[in-house]
């Protein structure tokens, strides 16, 4: 349908600087019968200053590629970077300073502490690492998700969204090198989910952030600067400037390839 | 539903294990001292059966006053040998032992008393044989050597043989009142009489020997009687009753004897076992908070599964009824290896006891169905009753709960019914206790009121200790942030979250160290109490006393006053003193050298008015009588013949060394027990002969008798601390059981919080908490917790040794609170250490866990 569509491009060919990349990695479960390949062979470049979104069917490891390039899965084969820093080579100390010091995240729920404030909760990795936050960029980053009012309630007292917007600003306050995703508005309605969408594009665009998002959601894919699809644990396809129903499209495709292999 | 309630017990057996431990031990404990009090109860029973297996009749005797001997105390009895040769003529009697009891106290052979201050264990017979002329004594057989045939020789049982080093041939050297004597030993023998196998001693001697020593030649205290086989022992004892004149002899069948006997060692052991299973009662109260937090958190968890068993159609009383049923099922699994590890202690416990000088007789291990079955019932019975509260509330989990999606944080229950409660609870209590302070003596309503508040405020302490944890944990809160930063905060938050299951965690803990507390701070003034008075007023380097009803011949004062570095020699007697009808010690002494060893605070008259006729009162005995300095009175001194007038002098505040008051000596001394023989002498060392070595040299002056003590301060006021620190020591192992399952409760909660917070680990890890800081957060919730048990505890503890203490003060005078400053340190670096051991596991689980697993938890 849309133009960019015409052929894959090689992944690392696309950018010029990245915030991440994978190079060759595979990630392999158990061993003999029940040995399962997650991610063969993925080579794929995540740019700064750039809303990755990573696409796929599920089982087609698009969780995995992201658990392996945050540093919270092990590496099998092949390398995951982030920034000039090699992650297969770290150990779990190591990994815990790099996720803590250099990436930020959003689960999809279970996001917050329930027994810290909504403030303590956004200042956790940085009270873990015993930095100080950086009181100006902290309250334009509660501004900017609208949490000024509520900075001193605790999870149970917020909305599903309300606490999505807490995530999303524990994952920019600390400045990240990188910000990762993982369905961040799979618990929310429509409304509170383009928010939260909103506010990790908003991110990128006035700030030069990064960020790489896991969905299954076209919709919130279409927010992304740029869509990689996956399949069987393969990179199969990327789209650049993505629409919902240029997405939705190069999804029937998959669909469609699959039936008649 | 049976089948649900077993599968559940198997699905979560590893959550159940701590809590399994903590019936396990509660049950052991009491089966451990059922079974050891029926194993000692039937030991000593046989034992007493074996020493009066071959006695058929007993004949006792009444000591009575010697008419031949005067004064000088020796004792006499109606049974004379003529009419132990009568007894012997009775048909069916085929033998008699005739007795002579007394008490020898035994030197060491390297010089040192044996047992001196327990003297009544001393025990001093005759080596009676079977038939005269033999050499075999069935009472006593002889293990090595022979029998004492001659008035020069003398007998020993092995054990004491052993302790004092003695072989045969050796000089023994003993004393029964007055000087030292010395006899060879023969033979050695074996017994198995109580008093020798907890620590006395035996000596033997031959039949006149012993009668000359202890009694008059020709009289006996005893005679054990054995018949023919097939002898009607009733009528035998008829019998021998109507030969023996009536007056001053008593004659018992030997079946009755034992029979009396078994009674008393029965109603001894039971009041042991009483104590035992009060302890153990205190144990298994404790294990009530493990068992009710495990099934409150197990329901908790399970309320989806609850909710769907409901939906499908299972009542309510169904489910009550399936949480009951795992209760006891886990209580009966726990109980049954409870059992086994109970007999095992009371297996352990006699040679452990034994090794401490407890002297129990050896028998079988008595293992009864009944002790068996009580405690496994008590088990069960704890468990179930525990579940009761958790499983009523898990009948009212709501069937559409099932239903919903979302995980709904469990409504926080309103806690002001509660904390009203256990605030009127601990209210009460402090009030009661705060009056039982103000009193000063230990009248039975007094002591009411102190059990009373010393179970209420407690117990109200558990009630409201839910509302107390907010505070104080946010006060070691801001101290562990303070220190280890997010995870000591954390930590904080995860103690604060739920505040029932910390309070219950923390109460368990709580209960032990006020108890632990409470007897520390008693103990410890009541000893400084008793130690301060036993040399209140007394300034003398060295007493020298004697053990038992032996006396000090007043001619010894002079001897000891000769002693090179003895400054001066301060003979004391005292007599009874009546006055206005109150009895009292009057101590009688040369008052110008008693003033050199004595430091007697007068509100009025002093030491150096004393006269004849003239006394000084201690302010007790002024106050009891009504008498002040100045005041003549008819009072009677030693003998109630000799009344006399007398006028008081002086009044002092009294002392333990000098109780009622102070005379002359010549007033005294010849009304004094024991009739005109010395109590003690106080000594005053020369200030260049201060060093040891003294002693030794006032013990040679006064021949050396193993009979004689002379004690300096320090020995004085050990003497009476002894027996209160080992008391202290066997209550701490006691209550260390109860400890240690609050300590299981602990690792309990803190792996069911591990468990519960899976996600929060795995965000807390993703986000950048390393492992050692998982562990951290675990550990310092742990410590949070047991500190606040612990400081609970010890608190409570304190308050109430301190308020119920006061009662004591009326017996003695010098009691005050002393606070064991090292000892309650030492407590709260215990409250630390356990909180510490008790993380080690559940932090350990924390960290391994797996973090993605962790984060994608449901």
């Amino acid at each position: 349908m849309s133009m960019q569509a015409a052929a894959p491009v090689p992944a690392h060919a696309a950018t010029s600087s990245a915030a991440a990349r994978a190079t060759g990695l595979g990630k392999v479960y158990g061993q003999g019968e029940t040995r399962v390949v997650a991610l063969d062979s993925v080579s794929v470049e995540f740019g700064r200053g750039r809303f990755t979104a990573i696409m796929g069917p599920s089982g087609s490891g698009k969780s995995t590629l992201m658990h392996c390039m945050a540093g919270l899965d092990s590496v099998s084969t092949g390398s995951a970077q982030i920034g000039d820093t090699e992650l297969s080579g770290l150990n779990d100390r190591q990994l815990t300073r790099l996720r803590r010091d250099s990436v930020g995240f959003v689960f999809q729920a279970f996001n917050l502490l329930p027994t810290l404030t909504a403030l303590e909760n956004i200042t956790l990795p940085m009270a873990i690492a015993g930095r100080r936050p950086d009181q100006q960029w902290l309250d334009t980053v509660v501004a900017t998700v609208g949490l000024s009012g509520r900075l001193s309630h605790r999870p149970a007292q917020l909305s599903g969204g309300q606490q999505q917007r807490v995530a999303v600003a524990r994952a920019l306050a600390s400045r990240p090198e990188i910000i990762f995703a993982d369905e961040p508005t799979g618990n929310l309605d429509s409304r509170a989910g383009s928010e939260i969408l909103g506010f990790l594009r908003e991110s990128v665009r006035e700030w030069g952030r990064t960020v790489v998002m896991v969905t299954h959601d076209p919709v919130a894919a279409a927010y992304a600067d740029r869509v990689v699809f996956l399949a069987d644990g393969r990179l199969t396809d990327e789209l650049l400037a993505p629409t919902a129903e240029g997405v939705l499209d190069r999804m029937r495709q998959f669909d469609a390839l699959a039936r008649t292999s | 539903m049976l089948r649900t309630a077993l599968r559940n017990v198997f699905a979560h057996r590893a959550r159940l294990v701590m809590t399994a431990l903590a019936i396990t031990l509660g049950v052991a404990f009491v089966c451990g001292t059922l079974v050891f009090g029926d194993t000692v109860a039937q030991a000593l029973r046989g034992a007493s059966a074996r020493s009066f297996k071959d006695v058929a009749v007993s004949v006792q005797a009444e000591p009575q006053s010697n008419p031949d001997s005067g004064a000088d105390g020796t004792r006499s009895t109606a049974l004379t040998s003529d009419l132990v040769d009568k007894v012997r003529t009775v048909p069916g009697v085929t033998s008699v032992h005739p007795m002579v009891d007394g008490a020898a106290t035994l030197a060491a052979k390297d010089g040192r008393p044996l047992n001196a201050d327990n003297n009544w264990q001393n025990l001093a017979t005759n080596y009676a044989p079977d038939t005269p002329g033999t050499d075999q004594d069935s009472r006593f057989p002889l293990s090595a050597g022979r029998a004492p045939t001659a008035g020069d020789e003398m007998a020993l049982d092995r054990r004491t043989a052993e302790k004092a080093g003695y072989h045969i041939g050796d000089p023994v050297r003993f004393a029964i009142q007055g000087p030292t004597l010395t006899k060879k030993l023969v033979g050695i023998v074996t017994t198995d009489d109580p008093r020798v196998t907890v620590g006395g001693t035996l000596a033997l001697f031959d039949t006149s020997t012993a009668q000359q020593l202890f009694l008059q030649a020709g009289r006996f205290d005893e005679l054990d009687v054995s018949s023919a086989p097939g002898t009607d022992n009733q009528e035998l004892t008829s019998r021998i009753r109507a030969l023996l004149p009536a007056e001053g002899i008593t004659v018992t069948s030997g079946a009755q004897l034992a029979n009396e006997q078994a009674e008393l060692i029965a109603e001894s052991t039971k009041a042991l076992t009483r104590m035992l299973l009060a302890f153990a009662g205190i144990a298994l109260f404790v294990g009530v908070f493990v068992i009710a937090n495990t099934f409150t958190m197990l329901i908790a968890q399970r309320s989806r599964e609850t909710a769907l068993l409901r939906a499908i159609g299972a009542s309510r009383r169904q489910v009550v009824r399936a949480v009951l049923t795992e209760a006891g099922l886990l209580g009966l699994g726990a109980s049954a290896v409870g059992l086994a590890l109970g007999i095992g202690i009371a297996t352990a416990m006699r040679p452990v006891l034994n090794a401490g000088g407890a002297g129990l007789p050896d028998g079988p291990l008595v293992i009864s169905t009944d002790a068996l079955v009580r405690s496994l019932l008590v088990g069960i019975g704890v468990t179930v009753l525990a579940a009761w509260l958790p499983a009523r509330k898990a009948a009212k989990v709501a069937p559409v709960e099932a239903l919903t999606a979302v995980d709904l944080m469990p409504p926080r229950r309103s806690m002001v019914l509660r904390n009203s409660l256990g605030g009127l609870l601990t209210g009460v209590g402090v009030l009661i206790v705060l009056y039982v302070s103000t009193r000063k003596d230990g009248a039975d309503t007094n002591l009411k009121a102190a059990a009373l508040g010393s179970v209420l405020v407690p117990t109200g302490m558990i009630v409201i200790a839910p509302l107390l944890s907010q505070p104080l944990i946010r006060l070691a809160g801001a101290v562990t942030t303070r220190l280890f930063g997010v995870s000591g905060k954390l930590a904080m938050e995860n103690a604060l979250r739920n505040p029932r299951r910390t309070a219950a965690t923390a109460s368990a803990l709580m209960i032990g160290l006020t108890l632990i507390t409470g007897l520390s701070v008693a103990g410890s003034s009541m000893n400084a109490a008793l130690k301060a008075a036993a040399v209140a007023g007394l300034t003398a380097d060295y007493k020298v006393s004697i053990s038992g009803s032996a006396t000090i011949d007043p001619a010894l004062g002079a001897k000891v006053a000769e002693v090179p570095g003895v400054a001066e020699s301060v003979p004391v007697a005292s007599a009874v003193l009546v006055a206005r009808g109150r009895g009292a010690t009057l101590t009688g002494a040369d008052p110008r050298r008693l003033a050199t060893v004595s430091d007697l605070k007068f509100s009025s008259g002093s030491l150096a008015d004393l006269g004849p006729g003239k006394i000084v009162l201690s302010d007790r005995l002024a106050k009891d009588t009504g008498l002040s300095k100045g005041d003549t009175f008819q009072g009677t001194v030693g003998d109630s013949r000799n009344k006399r007038e007398l006028t008081v002098v002086g009044v002092y505040r009294q002392t333990r060394a000098f109780g009622g008051a102070i005379g002359t000596m010549d007033d005294v001394l010849p009304h004094a027990f024991f009739g005109g023989k010395l109590d003690s002498i106080l000594i005053k060392a020369a200030s260049n002969r201060n060093a040891s070595g003294l002693d030794q040299d006032i013990r040679q002056v006064l021949g050396n008798s193993p009979l004689i003590r002379v004690q300096n301060q320090e020995q004085l006021t050990k003497e009476q601390s002894g027996a209160s620190d080992v008391m202290l020591n066997m209550m701490y192992g006691l209550l260390g059981m109860t400890v240690v399952i609050a300590v299981f409760g602990v690792i309990n909660t803190l792996a069911m919080s591990v468990f519960e917070r899976t996600r929060e680990i795995g965000l807390l890890r993703a986000i950048g908490l390393d492992n050692r800081g998982v562990k951290q957060m675990v550990c310092l919730e742990s410590v949070v917790i047991s500190l606040f048990g612990t400081a609970l505890g010890i608190g409570t503890g304190i308050f109430l040794a301190w308020a119920c203490g006061s009662l004591s003060k009326a017996s003695l005078p010098q009691y005050e609170t002393v606070l064991p400053w090292a000892r309650l340190g030492l407590f709260l670096l215990l409250g630390l250490a356990i909180g510490v051991l008790a993380a080690v596991w559940p932090a350990r689980r924390a960290a391994s866990l797996n973090m993605l697993r962790a984060i994608n938890a449901q």
